[in-house]
């Protein structure tokens, strides 16, 4: 009786023992409550005004009618000395960087030399193009004066930009409606505007190149960017995007090759930014702006597609123009046809911060499908990866069928009858005055071939009840990572034998255990009597046996 | 004829055996849910929950595994043929004659041979190979430059390959089981055994406990 005692005392031990363990393990992987500590932090950190920023205003020398935009420049310089070098040893200034690609050695690339999906490329319509340039003066790259020092363009990213504005078409310097003695006295940090007026309108309009870049986030809600919201946090571009001696962080690899000076989400969030455990193991493989980014273009449609091949259809001799009815155009005789879209989901690739691109004169081969504007280097084998929410703008682009290169035509025109192709709508005429323009050759074959180009999407963060659940990806079909293929993904993947074998294994089992179970009913309801009898006999036989 | 209770299974025994009957339910709901087959507490639950269960499967597995040891019972799994072909003909043929079980449980004999090889081929087969490839699931990431992490050798589909595999395994095991208890002296005879540890059996002989061969009951009965 005691060591039964015992045993039950032991037993009962046993069970609270493991009760404890049970309800231990629950609060072990129970994340503690809102709020996340660590955000709110952060929060306050950027909440506080910087107020040391000195009033230029006050400054006896900026108090001066000044004759030329160079002249700021050197009256800036006087007590900012040698804050010139910095900023023509940056990518706003020379409009490329020194990159290492693999493969294609030590080059410099930037705007200067970038083709793109969009204009195509800035040579040949400096003119125009350098109205975003922060400098003065740069027709041609090839003569511009990148060492004078007066040539650097301060008010660009440091006046308020409501009042200075760079005039159309004058090659970077300001507009003539500018008063350069008021604007002069407006410098401080940059704000929204200063990056705003350039960044927001590449490719010649709101929204056009980025898609997450446009002129809503000067009065963003939350919905649209958690971080520039003006009922949020209300930061602006340089809070996030600082800058070391001129030189801005973070960039874009519509641009850029090499996987330095990004500007990374983690550098503030860390990479272990969820009170949830499951989610942090996620920023091992998945990028911040993934899941956070669910859609872009939230307020205004960008740009998604760009047909050159359609351009130069005209009406009576006359270009004309078609619009949607959001105003976007969507047929222009200059340009070909377009596709606009608003709230777009992102598409997603594998990233490692390296990019190539394509450069003018590179090969191209016509039946590896659309040529790569840029490509985007990564993949789930590569430790250095992640996945990545990008646009990708797909269109097409004349290229020189002998030669195989894609080919920059000259466009606008400077000059009378110099071939251009926005007022003569002569491919092969603009093709060959533009190939000359950048020293190459042109065989005058020309044709269209299809082109994609890779943006990836880095604002418009949206709220976290807003980012992307488990089953936008974890799911069987038409899921958000459907087309990333190459890993198992769990909820996506599955193998269809092993289901299949396992889907008929337990129907088996059902069977056979329905079929067992109705034998025994059937049996024992009509053969239970007869049962009786024969089951003496049999042990009977067997005694006998025995 | 008269009615006895005879003590079957210990309360530890019943309180492993329904917690693990609790928890591998639980686990297949989750884990199916996870697996996109299926969908009830929403992804992110099922993987928690899944998560939770698992570590709580694991603890007790520890202790079934001590209990096993400590009490001597795992020599209740040593296989034997003994019997054998005469537990399966009796699942095959004997069963729709009425006939009596071919083994009779004592206290060191408390399975047939078949349940033997099918319980020993659960403990150290199905289990094992759920346990190995779960944890490998649970801990399975690849290494990034800032995270020093395990498990990046074995790929992921084949972990998860394995682990869906003994899924399906455990199903149709169960489903097979539960219709199985209804085998015994009668159909709810086994089921009331697990859940109140004892046995109604008809007492065929003064000596009690010691339930003997059938030749001895069939011998009693006549």
């Amino acid at each position: 009786m005691k060591i039964r005692k015992h045993t039950n005392v032991l037993t009962l031990t046993i069970i609270v023992v493991v009760d404890i363990l049970i309800i231990a393990g629950i609060q072990l992987f129970t994340p503690p409550d809102e709020p996340n500590l660590a955000l709110e932090e952060l929060r306050l950190e950027y909440t506080k005004e910087d107020s040391s920023y000195v009033d230029h205003s006050q400054f006896e020398i900026l108090d001066q009618v000044f004759e030329s935009a160079q002249e700021v420049t050197a009256t800036c310089l006087t007590c900012h000395e040698g804050r010139h070098e910095e900023v023509m040893n940056s990518s706003h200034f020379n409009w490329d960087r020194i990159s290492y690609v693999e493969g294609r050695g030590i080059e410099a690339l930037g705007k200067n030399n970038a083709f793109n999906n969009f204009c195509i490329g800035a040579t040949g319509n400096l003119q125009s193009c350098a109205k975003c340039h922060t400098g003065y003066g740069m027709v041609d790259a090839s003569t511009f004066n990148f060492d004078d020092p007066t040539n650097a363009d301060c008010l660009s990213c440091h006046a308020d930009a409501d009042q200075y504005v760079k005039g159309a078409g004058k090659a970077g310097l300001p507009d003539e409606s500018v008063n350069l003695t008021e604007v002069a006295k407006t410098v401080g940090r940059s704000q929204i505007g200063n990056c705003g007026s350039c960044h927001f309108y590449g490719g010649g309009g709101n929204n056009v190149k980025h898609g997450d870049l446009e002129a809503a986030l000067y009065n963003a809600d939350r919905e649209l960017d958690v971080h520039m919201a003006n009922d949020g946090i209300n930061m602006g571009c340089v809070d996030c995007h600082t800058a070391e001696n001129h030189e801005m962080k973070g960039k874009l690899y519509s641009v850029s090759s090499n996987n330095v000076n990004r500007l990374m989400c983690e550098d503030c969030h860390t990479n272990t930014p969820h009170l949830s455990d499951m989610l942090n193991k996620h920023t091992v493989k998945v990028a911040c702006q993934t899941c956070h980014i669910p859609v872009y273009a939230k307020e205004n449609p960008t740009k998604m597609a760009w047909y050159w091949s359609d351009a130069g259809q005209l009406e009576d001799g006359e270009p004309y123009a078609i619009q949607d009815l959001l105003g976007s155009d969507v047929y222009l005789s200059t340009k070909g046809s377009f596709e606009w879209a608003q709230n777009v989901e992102p598409e997603y690739v594998w990233f490692n911060g390296k990019a190539d691109h394509y450069f003018m004169g590179d090969k191209i081969d016509t039946t590896a499908g659309p040529v790569q504007v840029n490509t985007l280097f990564g993949s789930h084998g590569d430790a250095d990866s992640k996945i990545i929410p990008v646009k990708i703008h797909r269109g097409d682009q004349i290229y020189d069928t002998e030669h195989l290169t894609l080919i920059q035509p000259k466009l606008v025109s400077t000059e009378e009858a110099d071939s251009a192709f926005w007022k003569e709508f002569d491919w092969d005429a603009a093709s060959a005055a533009g190939m000359a323009q950048t020293g190459l050759p042109y065989s005058g074959h020309y044709d269209f071939i299809e082109t994609e180009m890779y943006w990836p999407v880095n604002h418009m963060v949206s709220k976290a009840e807003a980012s992307l659940q488990c089953a936008d990806c974890h799911t069987r079909n038409d899921g958000r990572l459907a087309e990333l293929t190459g890993f198992y993904l769990p909820g996506r993947d599955n193998n269809a034998t092993l289901d299949n074998i396992g889907y008929w294994l337990i129907l088996l089992s059902v069977f056979a255990v329905m079929l067992h179970g109705g034998f025994r009913i059937v049996s024992y309801m009509f053969v239970a009597d007869d049962l009786e009898m024969e089951k003496y006999e049999e042990f009977k036989d067997d005694e006998e046996k025995g | 004829m008269t009615k006895k209770k005879v003590k079957k299974y210990k309360r530890f025994e019943r309180f492993w055996h329904w917690s693990q009957a609790a928890l591998i339910f639980f686990l297949a709901l989750t884990g199916f849910e996870v697996h996109d087959s299926i969908q009830i507490f929403g992804y992110e639950k099922a993987v928690e929950f899944h998560r939770i269960a698992s570590y709580m499967f694991l603890v007790l597995i520890v202790f079934a595994i001590f209990w096993h040891l400590t009490t001597e019972e795992w020599r209740q799994y040593i296989p034997t043929l003994t019997n054998m072909k005469e537990q399966v003909r009796y699942y095959m043929v004997g069963i729709f004659k009425k006939e009596p079980h071919p083994t009779q449980k004592e206290k060191w004999k408390k399975l047939n041979p078949l349940q033997i090889f099918t319980y020993l081929g659960f403990k150290i087969l199905i289990i094992p190979v759920m346990v190995g490839s779960g944890l490998l699931y649970m801990f399975h990431k690849t290494i990034n430059v800032n995270n020093v992490v395990v498990i990046s050798d074995f790929n992921l589909e084949t972990i998860a390959v394995w682990h869906t595999f003994g899924a399906y395994i455990l199903i149709a095991f169960i489903i097979v089981h539960a219709y199985m208890t209804t085998t015994g002296e009668s159909p709810t005879s086994n089921l009331k055994a697990m859940l109140t540890g004892y046995e109604e059996v008809s007492d065929h002989e003064p000596q009690g406990e010691k339930q003997s061969s059938d030749k001895t009951k069939a011998e009693g009965e006549k």
